[in-house]
């Protein structure tokens, strides 16, 4: 296959994506690196390999994906990820609902546009960025393997060693948060 | 009746797996009577969107506009 430009040079240009990526997952910059590093090496490497049916960059993410898997498996068995826990109550969202199980005023969920729209404006981009750096690590890890990976819950599960049911229980946190963080950012200074 | 805490937890489940025909049931008839928790299904599908896009907004972002749209055409 002939690219313009040549891969490395591609690879150069993908590196700072590939990091922001790493680090959505990983949140540690030092980690994010490391796997970024050891995927451009494998990239060079199987660069025989890569056989053109998805776009260059897209088979790199690929490599990048096992890499960040690799890294959180490793963390795991050192004992170095916060542990998950689905059973305490969570104080944010509890502040969503009042005590019959309604919602709050202030956290009513509001129209966030068409998400076609949506998606096109840069802003919400770096709105959501914040509002995943703004969830705790453990909440975080669980969302980012579900919706910015897409494993399935029983993928998770096996990924690191947790139940399905505490997954669930993580992800509707994550969401929650997730939501009323973006409601705040993105249609707050829309209308600034 | 259910309440809107325990139906985000149902429009929540829904991303990572097909609902029971009570679950689906009983969430159907909350979301009729509740426009804050449509609103919220929606913001569940859009945040599921989102993250699906999220890699191929960044993987296609190298001046390949035509591929650039962040797009889902991922499976729940």
């Amino acid at each position: 296959m002939t690219s313009s430009p040549p891969r490395m040079e591609r690879l150069v240009a993908a590196r700072p994506r590939l990091l922001s990526f790493a680090r959505l997952h990983l949140r540690d910059n030092a980690l994010a690196e490391d796997a970024v590093q050891e995927a451009i090496m494998a990239a060079i490497e199987k660069d025989a390999s890569f056989a053109g049916r998805s776009g260059y960059e897209t088979w790199v993410f690929g490599i990048l994906k096992y890499k960040i898997l690799d890294t959180m498996r490793f963390q795991k068995q050192q004992g170095r990820l916060q542990p998950l826990d689905g059973e305490s109550d969570d104080d944010a969202i509890d502040r969503q609902f009042q005590e019959n199980g309604r919602w709050h005023e202030h956290a009513r969920p509001e129209n966030l546009g068409n998400p076609d729209k949506v998606f096109e404006n840069e802003h919400f981009w770096r709105v959501f960025d914040a509002c995943m750096i703004m969830l705790p690590d453990n909440i975080a890890r669980v969302f980012s393997l579900r919706e910015l990976m897409g494993l399935s819950t029983e993928e998770i599960c096996r990924a690191l060693d947790i139940k399905e049911n505490n997954c669930w229980v993580i992800l509707h946190r994550a969401r929650l948060r997730l939501r009323a963080c973006l409601q705040q950012g993105w249609l707050k200074e829309e209308m600034a | 009746m259910m309440m809107c805490k325990e139906a985000t937890r149902l429009m929540s489940l829904k991303q990572d797996r097909r609902l029971t025909f009570q679950e689906s049931l009983s969430l159907r008839f909350h979301l009729t009577m509740c426009g804050a928790c449509r609103q919220c299904d929606r913001q569940f599908s859009l945040l599921h969107r989102a993250g699906a896009g999220l890699e191929s907004r960044l993987a296609n972002a190298s001046g390949d506009d035509a591929s650039r749209q962040a797009g889902p055409g991922r499976s729940e």
